[in-house]
């Protein structure tokens, strides 16, 4: 087995299995800390695919920051222990068939739409990659039309976070 | 190197865990780390296409780091929510948070 097959089996078996712990641990608490895990485990492949700024990204922002409010969120509720909360019955039913659908038809479509064989990279870009040098030259660059969406996205920020602290203080 | 249609599978495999989680889960919380799981997986196709398809093109990484800051908006945003809903009817059961049911 070549080195780049076994990486991508060994990234890809853990992280489907946190995927379900996510969604079958009873615990909030346990569900949150195997998406860490998970988004640990995607980071690494995007490593493996050459994206090494959006790995990094995906390190400190996802599996740092997001997860960490979920985490205190959790604790400041008191959410640790068990929750028997589930749809049942028809929901379930509807649940299952609607994700093997949905995930049948993405499988279907990109493979039909790109090939079964598809693959492009070579030596040359796979060791240029997505670089953080790479990434900002295309996103700052004013032939393109990157910047203006860049702006937008810390303004969406900004309304983020003035939007949650309004809802979440008692008393402005 | 390992082809795209691999990487195809292994993403919508992760959406529809996280689209499955969405709908059965009954906690807010649990809910919305579903939600997360879907965002991910659309980024990893995001990666996949732009490594085998376009690699020359840039795009898909600020499409992943728009989502990203969306992901975040959207995390924050929510969680403020549940927190709310928690002060209000002392539970994050979905089910029993039914005020506009008909």
């Amino acid at each position: 087995m070549r080195p780049g097959v076994l990486i991508f089996w060994l990234l890809a078996v853990p992280m489907v299995a946190c995927a379900l712990l996510v969604i079958t641990s009873r615990n909030p608490l346990r569900s949150a800390l195997f998406l860490v895990a998970h988004m640990l485990l995607l980071a690494g492949m995007f490593l493996s695919l050459s994206a090494q700024y959006v790995a990094a990204v995906q390190v400190v922002v996802y599996a740092g920051a997001i997860m960490v409010l979920f985490v205190f969120v959790i604790m400041l509720l008191n959410l640790g222990g068990a929750q028997k909360m589930d749809a049942a019955g028809l929901g379930w039913a509807l649940g299952i068939a609607m994700s093997l659908g949905l995930a049948a038809l993405f499988v279907g479509t990109g493979v039909w739409k790109s090939g079964l064989h598809a693959g492009k990279a070579t030596a040359k870009t796979l060791a240029q990659g997505g670089t953080a040098q790479a990434v900002g030259f295309a996103l700052f660059d004013p032939e393109l039309p990157w910047l203006f969406p860049f702006e937008v996205a810390s303004i969406v920020l900004l309304m983020a976070a003035v939007g949650a602290i309004v809802l979440a203080k008692r008393k402005l | 190197m390992i082809g795209l249609p691999y990487y195809l599978v292994v993403g919508s495999i992760l959406f529809g865990i996280g689209a499955f989680g969405t709908v059965t889960r009954r906690n807010a919380i649990a809910v919305l780390l579903s939600v997360e799981l879907m965002l991910n997986a659309a980024n990893l196709n995001f990666l996949a296409f732009w490594r085998f398809l376009t690699p020359a093109a840039m795009e898909p990484h600020l499409f992943v780091l728009i989502g990203l800051t969306v992901a975040a908006a959207e995390a924050a945003i929510g969680l403020a929510i549940v927190l709310n809903v928690y002060r209000e009817y002392g539970t994050v059961n979905l089910d029993q948070i039914a005020e506009l049911r008909g």
